[in-house]
């Protein structure tokens, strides 16, 4: 392999690492958002089930951030297509998303509860929202999205925004939110005691069986659905554009890396297995446990995602031949290389950094505190 | 084709998403490095009250943080979702400053500000110091990035079109980072960022002084503000001029356009002071000018010239016509890659491949373009110019009132009698919008006069944009527009709130008060000495 290749793959694999990372921290942020109203019935147990995100909900949204200039960095084509594309679902994504800095920041500055309602009701949508259309847009990858290109790449959707909410890439928000719901809820376990605690316990097992369902019944979907195939292509590590490749369309296609592959079988058994010690650990009132084997859950589904797309990253359904893959949609090798020597640094630095903060903040939140504390939210 | 009026409202939705995100990036910036400063001289002298001024300020620096927060994850996204073809054109090369923003910047500071906010009660004092310093480097660090991007769009280093991929593509990440551009402007909108803050905290405390409450915190928040501003707005002047030399000479159009130049002239140039241009006749009207100015500040030299528009409109005819033939080498070569002989065709073109897009606005088969559209996409090198003009002198002027403020402000407050002159308190408060509005009118500069370009000479803005309809535009322009209403309405309710309700302790008398470094001797003879909490 030539070192062009090899950096397209690093980069390909990194982005996974990366969404991984925002789907579990920023996750948790969003699923304690979405049962923000459930696990705290007062205003002190919503406000102590707020502050124990206080102090990394801002650090953990990097990963978002970050996906999407790493996106932007290595797959230009990719965030150029397919972020326009989704146009109404990005609005959607982006005004939902906005609203919780302000939630989080502003909520407990004034005592009315109209207000502190308001901004509890704003958590909620800005922590469900985003995570359905993250998980939707997933769906619509492996259902192929009606996009193509002129001569000079200018790219045209000509799908519907309706189009992108159809019902397999409902199935796949509903379980990005319910892995999200069940970060939260353990996140909640964590930090809280009392009650909050044990609602926080009830909706961890409850996601977590869930999750495991929605995920089994996207499988056998995506068994029934027309798969991409490459037939011809310039390869991979060569300069080229979309517009020189053969697509076929075959049904079941999408389980041929994992039918050539067998050990890729690992990755959908990562995430059952996640799922399944969630709810063992939850049960058992192991809280942190169940916390790593959510994260599990989290990169066996998204690696099970992207081993089954491999080599496609943006199908076309209107066009299958102008698909957006790994080798059609990279940066070149020397943004590629330079990028990675920046992530090889800057990474392991952040996590270093972050588990620092999250050492610091170790512990249970307690009422009495949060209410005298007036730097709590 | 594009939808003119769809990139009417891109550009729209654009100006107003990114000037909202300035009017809080400045203050972020500013008030960070003020914060550390201030906790710096708490953890030196170990004195309570500026533990209080490090809290308070914080405070407002947490309001004004959570909407540059919201706003600037619009922008992350907006280059895909508005500025498709620009994002995959020229991503190669301006995706990657963007993502080591996240990497080397904006994880540091959102890491960080929550251990700013909640580990006043968990960690060490010094730890703590180090924890804001931390804050402050981030945000210094993702203005570095972000502007290293934009200063490529400004003037485009480091990079160059591959046929094979049909996009530019990096050629030296040194250079890409190392422009002089990118530099000169990493430090005058940084500065200005200080600038910002300097006033902020200086114009509130002197509403405390004239309303005699929080006196101790108000006299020392100020003098530290004052001696901050005055270097910090020294500096914003000597860069700008910078600025104005080095991206003279990089994008003279955008020189034309802050000065007004219709008519190439010779050296010594005068400048023009005052001036109603008028884009349609391409003359000033009652032009009020200052003989010789010009040369010497824009070349540092009598000598120096620079061309006005009727030079750079014909220049731009003769690029354009030797442009076209490098966009008709790639559209043959985009169905047939590798053609030997379109290749040639192309590289012998390729230096004006930017001026053969422009035409192409006009007459979408180039090789038919005729004189007539030549001719209008010429005309098209001429961004707007009054706004510029305007936009420009409004900068300047505020800048050189600031400096007279901030050079009086020190003179009072070294002198201790600051605060019996209510005549310039109140000034101080009034002062509050000025760096805001400076700072809108510098991008407002910086950005129009990059038109018509995204990518100054390489990528016209008319190309640039997604292909959506005209309702999604306006779906989502009113969309940004209600909703950022809405947040601003919120923050400046809750700002107001917090700067009228104050510190929180009364904190009494300090015992120390008379070693303290920062404020010597007569501090307890102020007029308001008696009723100082109110
Ligand atoms: C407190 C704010 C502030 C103040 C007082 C000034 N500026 Fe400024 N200026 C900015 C804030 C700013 C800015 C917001 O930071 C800009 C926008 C783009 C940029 O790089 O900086 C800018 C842009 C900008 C540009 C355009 C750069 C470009 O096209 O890329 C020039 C030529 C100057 N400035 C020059 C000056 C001069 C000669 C000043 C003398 C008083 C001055 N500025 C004061
Ligand atoms: C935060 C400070 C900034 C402000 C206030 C600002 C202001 C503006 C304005 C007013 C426009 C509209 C110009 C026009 O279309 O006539 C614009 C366009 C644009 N700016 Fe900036 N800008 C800022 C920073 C940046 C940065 C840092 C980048 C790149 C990293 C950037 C990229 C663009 C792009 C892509 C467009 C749209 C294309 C265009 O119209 O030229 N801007 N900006
Ligand atoms: C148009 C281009 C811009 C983009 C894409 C952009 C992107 C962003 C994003 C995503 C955030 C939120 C970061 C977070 O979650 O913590 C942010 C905030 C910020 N940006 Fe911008 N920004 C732009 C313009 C600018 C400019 C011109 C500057 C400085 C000169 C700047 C400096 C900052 C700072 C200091 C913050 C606040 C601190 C923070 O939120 O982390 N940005 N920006």
């Amino acid at each position: 392999m030539d070192m062009y290749t090899v950096f397209q793959i690093v980069w390909w694999i990194l982005l996974g690492v990366l969404l991984s990372g925002l789907a579990v921290m920023v996750g948790m942020d969003m699923g304690v958002g979405t049962i923000l109203r459930y696990v705290g019935r007062s205003d002190l147990e919503r406000r102590v089930a707020l502050n124990i995100i206080g102090p990394h909900w801002e650090g953990n949204q990097v990963w978002f951030v970050l996906g999407g200039g790493a996106v932007f960095a290595a797959f230009p084509l990719i965030y150029a297509t397919a972020f326009s594309g989704f146009y109404v679902v990005m609005l959607l994504l982006l005004w939902s998303m906005i609203l919780r800095p302000l939630g989080f920041e502003y909520r407990s500055k004034l005592p009315s509860a109209r207000w502190r309602g308001m901004w509890d009701w704003a958590l909620f949508i800005s922590g469900l929202v985003p995570m359905v259309v993250f998980g939707a847009a997933f769906g619509n990858l492996f259902e192929g999205v009606p996009f193509q290109f002129s001569w000079n790449l200018t790219s045209t959707y000509t799908g519907s925004f309706l189009a992108l909410l159809n019902p397999f890439a409902i199935l796949c928000g509903l379980l990005s939110a319910s892995l999200s719901v069940f970060m939260g809820s353990v996140t909640v376990m964590n930090g809280a005691e009392g009650v909050i605690y044990e609602r926080g316990r009830k909706l961890a097992r409850f996601s977590a069986v869930l999750a495991a369902v929605l995920f089994a019944v996207g499988g056998f979907w995506v068994k029934g659905m027309q798969g991409y195939v490459l037939t011809s292509s310039p390869g991979a590590g060569v300069p080229q554009t979309p517009l020189q490749q053969v697509v076929t369309l075959i049904d079941g296609a999408w389980f041929g890396n994992l039918h050539t592959h067998a050990w890729l079988w690992l990755l959908p058994a990562l995430g059952f297995a996640g799922m399944l010690f969630g709810l063992l650990a939850a049960n058992a009132r192991r809280s942190h446990l169940a916390w790593w084997s959510g994260a599990m859950a989290w990169v066996g589904v998204i690696a099970t995602a992207g081993a089954a797309l491999f080599p496609f990253m943006l199908p076309s359904s209107s066009e299958p031949a102008q698909s957006l893959t790994v080798w059609n949609s990279s940066s070149s090798e020397l943004t590629l290389t330079w990028m990675f020597g920046f992530a090889v640094v800057f990474v392991p630095l952040i996590v270093w950094y972050t588990s620092w903060a999250f050492y610091v903040m170790r512990g249970k939140v307690k009422a009495e505190h949060v209410a005298a504390d007036e730097h709590s939210y | 084709m594009h939808d003119i009026t769809v990139v009417d409202l891109s550009r729209w939705q654009f100006a107003i998403t990114v000037l909202y995100h300035f009017l809080f990036v400045p203050l972020t910036l500013g008030l960070s490095f003020m914060l550390a400063a201030m906790e710096t001289v708490y953890v030196t002298t170990g004195k309570q009250i500026y533990r209080e001024i490090a809290q308070f300020w914080g405070k407002l620096f947490l309001i004004n943080f959570a909407l540059g927060v919201a706003t600037g994850l619009t922008m992350e996204f907006e280059f895909g979702t508005n500025w498709s073809f620009y994002s995959s054109f020229v991503g190669d090369i301006f995706g990657a400053p963007l993502a080591i923003e996240g990497l080397m910047a904006f994880f540091l500071e959102a890491t960080f500000v929550g251990m700013m906010v909640f580990g006043w009660d968990r960690l060490k004092r010094g730890q703590h110091l180090a924890v804001t310093y931390m804050v402050a480097l981030g945000s210094n660090l993702s203005a570095l990035w972000i502007l290293i991007a934009n200063s490529f769009m400004q003037n485009p280093q480091g990079a160059t079109f591959n046929p094979a991929t049909m996009r530019m593509e990096l050629t030296s990440f040194t250079q890409l980072i190392f422009s002089h551009d990118a530099q000169a402007k990493f430090v005058h909108t940084s500065i200005a960022g200080y600038v910002t803050g300097a006033i902020f905290v200086a114009g509130i405390s002197a509403w405390y002084m004239l309303k005699g409450r929080h006196i101790e915190l108000a006299r020392r928040s100020f003098r530290m503000a004052v001696l901050f501003g005055v270097l910090s707005t020294a500096g914003v002047i000597t860069l700008g001029d910078a600025l104005g030399f080095v991206g003279g000479q990089a994008q003279p159009s955008k020189l034309a356009a802050m000065e007004g130049l219709w008519k190439s002239e010779a050296a010594p140039m005068p400048f023009n002071l005052v001036a109603f241009p008028s884009q349609k006749e391409q003359v000033n009207h009652d032009q009020l000018q200052i003989p010789y100015a010009l040369s010497l500040l824009v070349t540092h030299s009598m000598d120096g010239t620079v061309p006005g528009f009727d030079k750079l409109e014909q220049q731009a005819v003769g690029r354009i016509k030797n442009g076209i033939p490098a966009v008709e080498a790639l559209q043959t070569l985009a169905s047939k890659p590798g053609d030997a002989a379109a290749l040639a065709q192309f590289r012998a073109h390729e230096k004006d491949l930017g001026y053969g897009f422009l035409v192409q606005r006009y007459a979408e088969d180039v090789s038919k373009a005729t004189d007539a559209e030549i001719g209008t996409a010429a005309r098209d090198i001429i961004p707007e110019v009054a706004p510029i003009f305007w936009s420009f002198r409004a900068m300047v002027a505020m800048g050189l009132a600031m400096l007279a403020f901030f050079v009086l402000a020190v003179i009072f407050s070294l002198r201790n009698d600051i605060v019996r002159q209510r005549w310039f308190l109140k000034i101080a408060v009034w002062m509050i919008p000025v760096p805001f509005l400076a700072c809108e009118a510098g991008w407002l500069v910086a950005e129009l006069g990059r038109q018509p370009w995204t990518v100054y000479g390489v990528l016209p803005t008319w190309m640039s944009a997604s292909t959506h309809s005209v309702g999604y535009m306006i779906f989502s322009l009113v969309g940004f527009v209600g909703l950022y209403t809405v947040f601003i309405i919120a923050e400046m309710y809750l700002m107001l709130r917090a700067i009228r309700k104050g510190p929180d302790e009364p904190h009494g008398d300090d015992p120390d008060r008379d070693s303290d470094p920062m404020l010597n001797n007569s501090a307890k003879a102020g007029p308001f000495a008696g009723y100082a909490e109110g």
